[in-house]
């Protein structure tokens, strides 16, 4: 089982929020900078990477039932964005390594993407 | 809740509103939580109506969220009073979208939000008259898919 804090780990990554929830498991994880995409393709408790440090990026994590948000190329995001995060129990982490780098490192530790592949008719 | 008892909510949902964009999702998905329906489920709704919420933002200029939730089911109907969709089965196509680049530079508009509530739902019906407005019923069933 791999958990955030080993994700944590492996990304050189900053805990913005959530520090007492780094044992949360992580099976999946998804990169984009895409809500629509995270909002059709990825299932509960995936681990989201983006670029995008906005309000949406909290608003889709909450509805998607997603399990952490890391944020990418050292982005910080606003207070208004860490305080939504908070009030939706969401951790959030922040690595220097870019969106592919920090995905690569991930897959190295075994986490699968979710989803794998999208099939035409999905 | 017993049979017989339906729950009703209602949230407007304001024009151009990015910052609270999703608020009415939010507020139905804590509703659903405290009475119990499986997670899955609720997820589908949430999201279904995030894409519809996020619509109304982008295009119609504000809108009525409304949830009607049954032991068995829940209802979502989203109308508004913005341009309508002249062709729907276009809208229905994944990755055809008439959003601004700014909604694109948030992460939306990339064509998928129709597509997904059809995906989500169990049920969807779309009435859009141009220049009149549009509603969107979705229909979900409080039955766990993913466990089955």
């Amino acid at each position: 089982m791999i958990n955030l804090n080993q994700v944590c780990s492996k990304l050189d990554a900053k805990i913005l929020l959530g520090e007492d929830q780094l044992d949360r498991e992580v099976i999946s994880a998804c990169g984009a900078d895409l809500m629509s995409d995270v909002l059709t393709f990825t299932k509960r408790k995936t681990l989201l990477l983006t670029g995008l440090t906005n309000i949406q990026v909290v608003r889709t994590a909450e509805l998607s039932d997603l399990c952490a948000i890391v944020f990418v190329r050292g982005k910080l995001p606003g207070k208004d964005i860490i305080e939504a995060a908070k009030a939706n129990d969401i951790p959030l982490l922040v690595t220097c390594y870019t969106l592919f780098e920090a995905c690569g490192r991930l897959y190295e530790m075994g986490i699968k993407g979710c989803p794998h592949k999208v099939f035409a008719d999905e | 809740m017993s049979d017989t008892k339906k729950m009703k909510v209602t949230y407007e949902v304001a024009p151009g509103d990015f910052e609270r964009a999703g608020e009415a999702s939010s507020g139905i998905k804590r509703l659903l939580q405290r009475i119990g329906i499986p997670a899955e489920v609720i997820r589908r709704i949430a999201i279904g109506t995030y894409e519809a919420e996020m619509n109304v933002i982008i295009h119609a200029g504000g809108g009525i969220v409304t949830a009607e939730i049954s032991p068995d089911s829940t209802v979502i109907i989203v109308s508004d009073k913005g341009p309508g969709i002249a062709d729907i089965e276009l809208a229905k196509q994944e990755g055809w979208s008439t959003a601004p680049d700014y909604v694109r530079q948030m992460g939306f508009g990339a064509g998928m939000g129709l597509p997904n509530m059809i995906k989500c739902s169990d049920k969807l019906d779309i009435v859009s008259v141009v220049n009149q407005g549009t509603q969107i019923t979705m229909l979900f069933y409080h039955v766990d898919k993913e466990s089955k």
